[in-house]
């Protein structure tokens, strides 16, 4: 039994909504079962939270703090994307129980994935992931657009997986090993073969966190995909995906940071500055989101790179910075409504500050801090990255950083703009459900309130680098 | 005697044909489902002869898994095109593209 204490979310994650899966088949009450895994998945989240630090299975498996504080974000913005799908899953003819179902099972493989210390559970983890959400992302089955998304999703997801696995070989062909401190143990530093797999890894890895240049996929998805789904996409799946990319250099190829820093400073520089000039033409909001959530890659891989102390806390803070800001913004999205239809269009939100002038100074304040403007919480968040940069001497890395953010405030402010100062439109339905408003009101209030007390979750930042340094 | 250099061409090559086969083929998305397989079989090649000639078994295994996973990713995708299909009455490839921005 002892063994199995390890993985006990995990275990119970899987047990419960496979039952769930066997009840939805014959109770086919949607919102019964939309609350049940809500429940499932935060009783999950205190069972990581109890759990001691270990390592499990031949060391293929790893519970440290690090992992931890991952998890913890990855089941809460699992259970924010419920919230968000109870009031909008009518409309959007995504009404079937299997939704949130498949939400626990990705969110089930994101924890694998994160507590992987080996080659095969990584690629386990993030399989049992992607294959839910190529699911999700076609989920509304009579529109054109959602299974088109789900289309572009599989076969770049499936493409990545592949350089990923290929990637894999190599690194056991030459090392011998596949569980990670083995292969940093036994690592050549002039091994070709080795390089050759470390390269393939990361470029499959940087696909799944969408990375330049591995990002087509990206905008696509994020408009095509039923808009809880894309909320979902933009919380958590990114989060794990950037918690195993660093899991992989730091544990395994930590002795020779050099060789892999480049990939990652490249990646770094590639996406700040595409996401920066590519989204300034976008009108649809998800796909601007999309774009967006590009570039605070970007800005994350730098924490990444400076492979210090620093690095890593920036990065965890960036993370749930990113996290909140996000499901403000995809909580607003989801109660832009006229005439019971949703909006997409950048161009609805024009009068808003007539019609909910709380509300619209509340979504504007997100987008100044999206856009990184003190005192909001995303300010701080590229602070400590931009900070971290220059302590471990990228200067280059923070220059472009900062001139990269200063564009993309164009596209920000331009929501802003067109909130107050454009022609007023229409007025949006009551914006009544409490569930959205309260995701809202929350994750916004935090973002405003970040710099009155910092703390809390500075500390996580401290308690999860304290894993690799 | 086969030394495991002429495994890694032949399945470097494989792959290679896998990936210019989804992004050179213009016509049919089923050619790039087998294009994926065509990947996910090459690495298989890849861990085996590793695994025959480190003589360690843990390559065989993942490629077990590899298998289990390649099946469960063909199912989802033939599912994901069934219902694309229906929707838009085509699987061209240079059809597929009602989203852009």
């Amino acid at each position: 039994m002892g063994v199995f204490t390890i993985i006990l979310p995990e275990i119970f994650l899987f047990l419960s909504s496979t039952l769930l899966l066997v009840v939805g088949l014959f109770y086919k009450r949607v919102n019964i079962i939309n609350l049940l895994t809500f429940s499932i998945l935060i009783l999950a989240a205190v069972l990581v939270f109890y759990q001691p630090s270990s390592f499990g299975f031949n060391n293929s498996f790893v519970n440290d703090e690090f992992s931890k504080t991952i998890k913890m974000l990855i089941l809460i913005g699992s259970a924010s994307t419920l919230l968000m799908f109870s009031p909008s899953r009518r409309k959007i003819n995504i009404d079937i129980y299997e939704f949130p179902i498949l939400i626990s099972f990705a969110s089930l493989g994101m924890m694998v994935m994160v507590s992987s210390n080996d080659l095969l559970s990584m690629f386990i983890g993030l399989e049992l992931q992607s294959l839910s959400l190529y699911v999700l992302a076609s989920l509304n089955r009579n529109s054109l657009q959602s299974s088109e998304s789900g289309i572009k999703y599989f076969i770049l997801g499936a493409l990545s997986s592949g350089l990923l696995l290929f990637g894999i070989s190599y690194i056991y062909g030459f090392t011998g090993n596949t569980n990670f401190n083995l292969i940093s143990a036994t690592y050549d530093k002039n091994s070709l073969g080795l390089l050759i797999g470390i390269v393939f890894v990361c470029s499959g890895l940087a696909f799944k966190i969408s990375a330049v240049p591995f990002h087509m996929w990206t905008p696509d998805v994020y408009q095509g995909a039923p808009t809880p789904v894309t909320g979902f996409f933009a919380l958590a799946p990114k989060i794990a995906a950037v918690a195993i990319f660093l899991r992989f250099l730091y544990s395994s190829f930590g002795e020779t940071a050099a060789d892999w820093q480049q990939i990652i400073i490249f990646l770094s520089i590639a996406s700040m500055i595409f996401a920066a000039f590519a989204a300034i033409a976008q009108s649809n909001i998800k796909r601007l989101m999309a774009y967006s959530s590009i570039g605070h890659v970007g800005y994350i891989l730098i924490g990444m790179a400076c492979f210090n102390f620093e690095g890593v806390q920036s990065l965890i803070i960036y993370l749930i910075l990113y996290l909140v800001m996000n499901l403000s913004v995809f909580s607003f999205i989801l109660m832009m409504k006229r005439k019971d239809e949703y909006c997409e269009n950048i161009n609805d939100l024009s009068g808003l500050y007539k019609h909910n002038p709380f509300y619209a100074i509340l979504i504007a304040l997100s987008m100044f801090s999206l856009a990184g403007i003190p005192p909001l919480a995303g300010f701080f968040g590229k602070f400590y990255i931009f900070m971290s940069a220059i302590k471990s001497d990228f200067y280059l890395l923070a220059v472009v950083g900062i001139v990269a953010s200063v564009v993309s405030a164009f596209y920000y402010l331009r929501i802003v703009k067109i909130i107050y100062f454009d022609e007023p439109s229409e007025k949006f339905d009551e914006f009544n459900s409490s569930s959205l408003n309260l995701l809202f009101f929350i994750s916004s209030g935090i973002v405003i309130l970040f710099f009155v007390y910092p703390s809390p979750i500075l500390n996580m930042g401290n308690y999860a680098a304290k894993t690799f340094f | 005697m086969i030394e495991l250099n002429q495994f890694l061409i032949l399945s470097a090559l494989l792959f290679s044909i896998g990936v210019i086969g989804i992004f050179l083929n213009r016509k049919n998305v089923i050619i790039i489902l087998m294009s994926i397989e065509i990947i996910l079989l090459s690495v298989n090649i890849n861990l085996v002869s590793f695994s025959y000639f480190l003589g360690d078994l843990t390559g065989q295994i993942i490629s077990l898994f590899v298998l289990t996973v390649a099946a469960a990713e063909a199912a989802i995708g033939l599912a994901i095109l069934v219902i694309y299909n229906r929707n838009a009455g085509t699987i061209e490839i240079e059809k597929i593209n009602s989203l852009k921005g």
